[in-house]
């Protein structure tokens, strides 16, 4: 019997929640012997196979539009889909940009900043997604599981994904439902 | 521009996100890569209206790899507008934290992200190029290499209380003393630590010997180079002035951080979320200049611990005189840094204030600016705050660690991609696009910081749906 397919990304995010994940330490031997680790940020396949995967996991929120196509694409790929940390499950740190009114925010960054030097524009190249609200990833795709956490503890993701690659769907509650 | 266009998304083993393109002139050959930043979070901007005292919070969420960084150098702007520099126990136990994110996150850069490169091999199959893959080739090593970063982790946990996004540093000081049951347990691994990395450093020599020819082809280019340094001109990652040399390694400029607007400016281009800092008397692009391991070593004279300065002689041998301008020496750079940090250990350890109770100044003298600056991991880092009266932020500018290597990563990715490409797009040679970018070990979640445009539209209605109301934000 194949190993169920396991495949992951960052959106708008720190990468604390794959570090949190990195913090396994020598259990992620055992998670790849349970599991086919495919496209990650730290592995080198560029995307989800395109045949599928059984576990997606999102990091970070969507705030600009690139990221809703990688949270589209993921999901169409996937069967199971993790909103890990708190940016992809509510908007985290990262939604404070929503207060703020964007053309000054952008012009703060480029062209006002006290070190930016008096050449400074927004770039706008079409190699570059462009900015959008920021949002959960809830708000683009269904999402089957929840992890918050700022980051989630490394325990925690370890027992749910070792839960999720073994065809059993984790309850998160009590003291593994982290509010930091 | 005629011809084709390669790209390469997302690049993979790195911190943040990436992408690269590769423009071929009619004849097939390589016009001119790019390395494009595809990311923007915007806490300049939305740091606004906060207190000061959040920052040494809301920061770290920069990244995850480095939070250490950012919570330090937030802590140490503070200080400054504040008017109050931590207690030296406190200065001390900062440090500590510092050296153990340095061990973690140079480790887990050279086993984890390059390591697959290095060890499997650039051509090796992108399936198993991966952590994954060396556990498989190497358990014992991969062990190891766990291991390491899990020890700079641990010791990030025993003083912050969790290993991301930790809590230590406030305001004039830190919130925790140390206990000797919590030093004696960071003793008792940091052998092993000191080990692995010199496994390390025998690893990359190794492959450096065997793989000469492209260690001098790849990505080797003059620039300039920025660190922290000490008085004496010792290796420094925590605090100290600030050194420029030029690509002859001849002193541009020392200055004190908090000048860093008299000689730093950020030069913009349209197809990257990331600035371009540079030395503002050379102008740009000639005043473009390194930071991170490679640069910190080309500024250094001398490294103050005993195993890494033994290290660091073999590594100044490289280029007698001169400084290293190889990018693929980062990675043996990074790893004479983990090194020294892992020596720095056992000397804060061992300092008789490290137990110090004094570990907050609650004298204040307000001055309502601060700077503060820090060797992270990938290179300097600055933090500036403006606040009001009341300490409420006005204005926050950040320079961070790798938008200093913007310039370079672009130029290295640009020379790569025309030593390597041959006519045929082959995996292998993607990979070492990507891996001239991994060299340099980029944490562009830290480095971007822009804000988008969405126009909102508002529609209040009332309990039978009938609009009451429109709000629209163009």
């Amino acid at each position: 019997m194949t190993k169920p397919k396991l495949s992951s990304d960052w959106l708008a995010a720190c990468a604390g929640c794959h570090m949190s994940l990195l913090d396994i330490d020598e259990r992620i031997v055992k998670l790849a012997e349970l599991a086919d680790i495919r496209a990650t940020p730290i592995t080198d396949l560029k995307e989800p196979d395109e045949g599928g995967v059984d576990i997606g996991i999102l990091t970070g929120a969507v705030n600009l539009t690139n990221h809703e196509e990688v949270a589209l694409r993921m999901r169409e790929r996937c069967k199971i889909l993790v909103a890990l940390g708190d940016c992809a499950v509510f908007g985290g740190v990262v939604a404070m940009r929503n207060f703020f009114k964007l053309e000054e925010a952008l012009a703060r960054a480029y062209i006002e900043t006290e070190s930016t030097d008096e050449d400074g524009k927004i770039p706008d190249s079409p190699q570059l997604g462009i900015p959008t609200e920021v949002r959960p990833v809830s708000n683009v795709v269904k999402v089957d599981l929840c992890i918050p956490g700022c980051p989630p503890d490394a325990d925690v993701i370890y027992e749910v994904l070792s839960e999720l690659v073994q065809g059993r769907m984790p309850e998160i509650k009590d003291e593994k439902l982290q509010w930091h | 521009m005629s011809g084709q266009r390669i790209t390469i998304e997302p690049v993979t083993r790195i911190e943040g996100h990436a992408k690269v393109t590769i423009h071929l002139d009619e004849h097939g050959a390589v016009d001119q890569a790019f390395f494009h930043v595809n990311e923007f979070r915007g806490f300049e901007k939305f740091c606004e209206g906060r207190m000061y005292f959040e920052m040494p919070v809301i920061t770290p969420r920069i990244c995850g790899i480095c939070p250490v960084s950012h919570h330090l150098t937030a802590a140490k702007a503070c200080d400054e507008l504040l008017g109050s520099p931590p207690p030296r126990p406190a200065h001390l136990l900062r440090e500590l934290l510092h050296m153990g994110q340095l061990i973690q996150s140079h480790g887990m850069h050279f086993f984890e992200l390059a390591g697959p490169d290095l060890l499997l091999g650039f051509d090796a199959d992108p399936a198993i190029r991966n952590v994954v893959g060396l556990i498989q080739a190497n358990p014992e090593l991969a062990l190891r290499a766990v291991n390491l970063r899990k020890f700079g982790q641990e010791i990030i946990q025993t003083l912050g209380g969790r290993k991301v996004h930790p809590n230590l540093a406030v305001p004039g000081g830190v919130n925790k003393t140390l206990k000797p049951a919590e030093r004696d347990a960071i003793l008792a691994q940091l052998g092993e630590a000191i080990e692995t990395i010199q496994l390390g450093l025998a690893i990359i020599k190794d492959w450096a010997a065997k793989y000469q020819e492209d260690i001098e082809k790849f990505a080797v280019f003059p620039s300039g180079y920025l660190g922290l340094i000490t008085f004496e001109g010792s290796l420094e990652l925590y605090e100290g002035p600030c050194r420029l040399v030029d690509a002859r390694g001849e002193l541009l400029e020392d200055f004190s951080a908090g000048n860093y607007l008299d000689h730093i400016a950020e030069h913009v281009e349209d197809w990257s979320y990331l600035k371009f800092p540079y030395y503002k008397k050379m102008g740009w692009p000639n005043g473009a200049y390194r930071v991170g391991p490679l640069a910190r070593l080309n500024v250094a004279q001398k490294v103050g611990t005993p195993l890494a300065s033994e290290e660091f002689e073999q590594f100044k041998a490289l280029n007698p005189g001169k400084p290293v301008e190889n990018s693929l020496y980062y990675h043996y750079a990074r790893l004479i840094e983990a090194l020294f940090a892992a020596e720095r250990v056992q000397v804060l350890l061992d300092d008789p204030d490290i137990f110090g109770r004094d570990i907050l100044n609650t004298h204040r003298e307000f001055k309502g600016e601060g700077v503060g600056v820090l060797e992270a991991p990938r290179g300097t880092l600055l933090h500036h705050y403006w606040t009001d009266d009341q300490g409420k932020l006005e204005r926050v500018n950040l320079i961070v660690a790798t938008g200093h290597n913007n310039w370079a990563m672009s130029k290295a990715v640009d020379v790569v991609a025309k030593t390597y490409f041959k006519g045929k797009v082959e995996e292998g040679i993607l990979n070492r696009v990507e891996a001239a970018i991994r060299a340099y070990d980029p944490c562009l979640s830290c480095s971007t910081h822009a804000i988008g445009q969405m126009p909102l539209l508002d529609e209040v209605v009332n309990r039978e749906g009938r609009l009451l109301d429109t709000l629209r934000r163009d």
